[in-house]
């Protein structure tokens, strides 16, 4: 503790936190004070945060983005965007009146800081985030100056949105901005958070929404578990069938490959990867209905029963229906990475299925439906792998024996997990963490607390095991969620996740996230995010309104 | 103009209503209104009959759900015939505006939202501990001092006269609760001296406790105060609340130690508890009102008026059906709400829990069950705001209406399920963002379009 107070004059981080502590002991004793939110302080925390009480006024009328050595559409973009999270929905409109005399006199706020300046060093135009970008970036804010400065647009990106959340509004209502300095990068490269639009469909305008919560909360994966057992939303251009028969309402409830694109731009735009999961061969009765004989029959007795299982692996239909059907998958998402499930396959239907039986026979796997499993796996990998990507897979492909690439990512989401990564590092793959992170499982009160205090790399294992953690998702499965309330569920509750993934280790005490969280949550309010209260009885200074 | 097609392709041009008891001029529903009514749709003609207006108003809500669109997309109803009145007579919905603030706009699409669910009392928890955003005419500090933002986070007479009239013309009474002298701390900061003030070894420590009865000037103020909430509310009940108060602060202070001494009261807080609700009863009583309160006033021993409505809410290791059985059988009325917390989510289909709770679960006779007026849900507000207190609320309130107005035996929820999952769609399609509560799925129309 001592070392930290010869930081005391810089405000460092624990510093930082000590006084929250204390703050808020004191004001959690009388029943009317809730606890007091920060002002001006970022979510998730940065690696290094120093900041002094020094505040900057911000010109509103004259501010600007200014891009000082790579331009690209990407920090374009951006710059729009900020400007209207900084200054509300009329910032352009005050940029173009600021010439009108009455103008500046009404609106006019003569400020210390005018520009943010951006640098920006790999060309980024028309750029994608992967796996291997650099995020990192550092953000100054001194003599009146704000520089950005990052290897990448993508840590540009963050740089920005931390800016933004920089700038508060003073007590006499000016927008000002402290003295910092933040150098930045995050913890984990793979910061995921998974949607089911499958269990209910969710509406392209809501997962546009949620890409802008994720950005401002610094998640960069979209894992898009997009078909299951229920719905097929997905339009296929080559299986158009797969939607028209297989999706809740196809006039209305399907992705057209416009909707699709727009998604996939609108989260580059953010630095955000977009993963679609497309689960085979388990979760995948709504297939069935658009693509017949891709499931397998089940039997009772002698005769088919009219229910159906698991993809079928015996039909020589199968594989070239999978390879047409992931070759327009790859074309139409351009990550590196596609997630092909695997999770949950029941054997009870192929143990019913005479044909299935017979092929076990020719295949000698005798009575092993894990090996009949493995089978199907390792042919649908091979087909991924043959068209030049990558893959993520839930943890039973591992567990039950499958061979895989090495590069293969794995998603460990059962309970039991510290043992499975100990499992799944040790081998060699890369994993990602869900088990603590089903945000779907609602209960009573502030459970963002349980999900702060999840690490991903509390297992034993070596330090180049705990290197092959990528990161972790959190999930927000669709039995009990889709338009009405997916928002409101997973925010800011994800933002505890959120941060998690990103800021150090030792960035672990609820308590002292606490009023952080709080500002949070107002700031995305502010921003049109309808974040849930999870900290007990308070308020937000502007509520929130449906956009 | 939709033309509605009968069986046998009839068509229905009109629905024709007929109501026995004048309505014209401003009249309100109470506790005694007649909510019955007879509805028959056959042969192409469609007629609503009822006594009282309020009847009339839930089978206009019924015809409505009767309506559906077939696949080739017509408008059609089916020949029905329908007698209906409700099991119970109070059937409320609280919602809690001191623990966070709800806008007007969000209680008055609550109040559609309890219409479409035949929910007839909106219990309205206005201030609390946390804030106090009730604009009051005679104290104007209370809202100033006491709300979290007074420019933004209260609500002014006028908008309270809106609530109060959209709810009127949806047959839903609005009772207000101001709840001391526990869950008052917001008072304080506009009604200084209201609160006892706490102490810590002799000297003031800065917090404060219930509403201090030791003083004339709380009941002069109370008196004043309630006189004005009675101006603005019409409604024959206010709920005066009189839960959890905590005696700590009480004990701490030496002018309430004087007090207890003076009035023989011992150690014996409780007594002062009743001394205080006794006087604000009375206050209410002098204003020719009717008040709800909570179980503790009747667990403490206070002597109250035999039309008093007791909200019986305790669930926490508390057997709420013993509390119903000794509340009754003191012949009071009483409203459940124990089983019906529906701010505590959890994980899956707690719907089914909500639609098995029976008012009646009680070991009483007739005459102690005919006393059972009815239940509330409640949605607390420590984790609700306007970003989710509509989807939280519904479809799950829809399990406890349905409880409230229905025969007591209409209790499967094999049966209800689907017929819950319509209602939902039907709420979804009618502006209200209903949750999902039972599994995948989807509604026709999404909220918000798709």
């Amino acid at each position: 503790m001592t070392s930290n107070f010869s930081k005391m004059v810089e405000g460092s981080r624990k510093m930082v936190s000590l006084l929250f502590v204390l703050s808020l002991f004191s004001a959690l004793s009388d029943a009317k004070l809730s606890v007091t939110p920060t002002k001006g302080v970022p979510w998730p925390m940065p690696m290094d945060y120093k900041t002094t009480g020094k505040q900057n006024t911000v010109d509103a009328a004259s501010f600007r983005f200014t891009t000082r050595s790579v331009e690209c559409d990407i920090l374009l973009d951006a710059y729009v965007r900020y400007r209207e999270a900084i200054f509300g929905r009329n910032a352009d409109r005050f940029h173009a009146m600021r010439q009108s005399p009455k103008f500046v006199q009404m609106f006019s706020q003569e400020g210390d800081i005018g520009e943010v300046s951006v640098d920006v060093s790999k060309p980024c135009q028309g750029s994608y985030p992967s796996l291997e970008s650099d995020e990192s970036y550092s953000l100054s804010v001194a003599n009146g100056q704000v520089m950005i400065s990052a290897q990448e647009v993508w840590g540009a990106l963050w740089g920005l949105e931390t800016f933004v959340q920089l700038v508060y509004k003073s007590d006499t209502g000016e927008y000002v901005v402290n003295d910092t300095i933040i150098s930045d990068k995050p913890r984990f490269a793979h910061r995921g958070l998974l949607l089911d639009t499958s269990r209910h469909f969710l509406s392209t305008r809501n997962l546009l929404r949620n890409l802008d919560a994720m950005a401002q909360n610094k998640l960069n994966v979209f894992h898009w578990h997009i078909v299951d057992d229920q719905s097929f939303p997905y339009e296929s251009m080559a299986f158009p069938e797969l939607s028209s028969k297989g999706s809740y309402f196809p006039e209305s409830q399907v992705y057209t490959p416009t909707d699709v694109a727009e998604v996939i731009e609108f989260a580059r735009l953010r630095g955000i990867r977009v993963v679609a999961e497309f689960d085979s061969p388990g979760h995948t009765q709504s297939w069935g209905l658009g693509q017949k004989g891709f499931l397998t029959e089940c039997y009772s007795g002698e005769k088919p029963d009219g229910s159906y299982g698991p993809a079928d692996p015996t039909l020589n239909t199968t594989f070239p229906f999978l390879k047409q059907f992931f070759a327009e998958v790859a074309s139409v998402f351009p990550d590196q990475y596609i997630h092909l499930g695997g999770d949950e396959v029941s054997f009870t239907c192929w143990q019913s299925n005479p044909v299935i039986k017979d092929f076990m026979q020719k295949m000698s796997y005798g009575t092993n439906y894990a090996k009949l499993e493995e089978y199907y796996m390792q042919n649908l990998l091979d087909i991924i792998n043959s068209l030049k990507r990558g893959y993520i897979i839930w943890q039973e492909v591992i567990d039950n024996g499958a061979k895989v690439r090495p590069d293969t990512v794995v998603e460990v989401w059962k309970g039991g997990w510290e043992e499975e990564m100990e499992k799944v590092t040790k081998q060699g793959y890369k994993t990602l963490l869900a088990s603590c992170w089903y945000l779907n499982y609602i209960s009573y009160g502030s459970d963002w607390t349980t999900y702060y205090t999840c690490d991903p790399q509390k297992f034993n294992g070596t330090d180049a095991q705990k290197a092959l953690v990528m990161g972790g998702e959190l999930t927000m499965w669709g039995e009990y969620v889709d338009d009405t309330n997916v928002l409101s569920r997973l925010w800011p509750r994800a933002s505890a996740v959120a941060e998690r993934l990103w800021s150090p280790q030792d960035v672990n005490f609820p308590l002292v996230a606490q009023p952080r969280l709080i500002e949070q949550r107002c700031r995305m309010i502010r921003r049109g995010i309808p974040a849930e209260p999870v900290t007990g009885p308070g308020t937000c200074p502007v509520e929130y309104r449906e956009p | 103009m939709q033309q509605l097609r009968g069986q046998e392709n009839a068509l229905l041009q009109q629905l024709s209503v007929q109501v026995s008891t004048p309505c014209e001029g401003r009249i309100y529903p109470s506790l005694e209104s007649d909510e019955s009514y007879a509805l028959d749709v056959s042969g192409g003609q469609a007629t609503l009959k009822a006594q009282e207006v309020w009847g009339a108003l839930w089978g206009l809500e019924t015809f409505v759900q009767l309506v559906y669109t077939t696949n080739s997309g017509e408008f059609v109803v089916n020949d029905t015939s329908i007698t209906d009145k409700p099991r119970f007579v109070h059937r409320g919905m609280l919602l809690d505006t001191g623990r966070h603030f709800l806008p007007k706009r969000t209680l008055l699409q609550n109040l559609d939202a309890m219409a479409q669910n035949k929910l007839n009392v909106f219990h309205w928890h206005i201030v609390d501990d946390p804030s106090f955003p009730y604009e009051s005419r005679a104290f104007p500090e209370l809202s100033n001092k006491g709300s979290f933002y007074p420019g933004s986070h209260i609500y002014t007479p006028s908008d309270i006269q809106e609530i109060i009239e959209f709810a009127r013309l949806r047959g839903i009474r609005v009772m207000a609760e101001f709840d001391t002298p526990g869950h008052a701390r917001s008072w304080e900061e506009g009604q200084k001296g209201f609160l006892s003030e706490c102490y810590s070894g002799g000297t003031r420590n800065g917090m404060y406790g219930p509403a201090d009865p030791t003083k004339n000037s709380t009941f002069t103020f109370l008196k004043e105060f309630f006189t004005e909430v009675a101006s603005v509310f019409p409604d024959q009940y206010i709920h005066v609340g009189g839960d959890e108060v905590n005696f700590t602060c009480w004990q701490s202070n030496p002018a309430v130690g004087d007090f207890m001494q003076k009035m023989g009261f011992g150690d014996n807080y409780a007594k002062l508890e009743e001394y205080y609700m006794q006087n604000l009863l009375d206050i209410i009583n002098s204003l020719g009102r009717g008040y709800m309160i909570w179980q503790e006033v009747i667990d403490n021993g206070a002597k109250v008026r035999e039309d008093t409505v007791v909200g019986v809410w305790k669930w926490r290791n508390f057997s709420w059906s013993d509390e119903m059985a000794r509340m009754t059988e003191q012949g009071y009325k009483v409203v459940l709400s124990a089983c019906w917390y529906l701010s505590r989510i959890s994980y899956g289909e707690d719907w089914k829990t909500y639609y098995a709770c029976d008012p009646y679960s009680f070991k009483g006779t007739d005459a102690q069950k005919s006393l059972v007026m009815g239940g509330e849900l409640a949605m607390w507000g420590e984790y609700v705001d306007d970003t989710n207190v509509l989807p939280l609320s519904w479809p799950r309130g829809s399990a406890v209406a349905e409880r409230l107005w229905s025969p007591q035996d209409v209790n499967s929820p094999v049966l209800a399920e689907p017929r819950l999952v319509e209602q939902r769609c039907r709420m979804v399609r009618r502006g209200i963002p209903a949750q999902p509560i039972s599994g995948a799925g989807g509604c026709p129309e999404e909220f918000g379009g798709n």
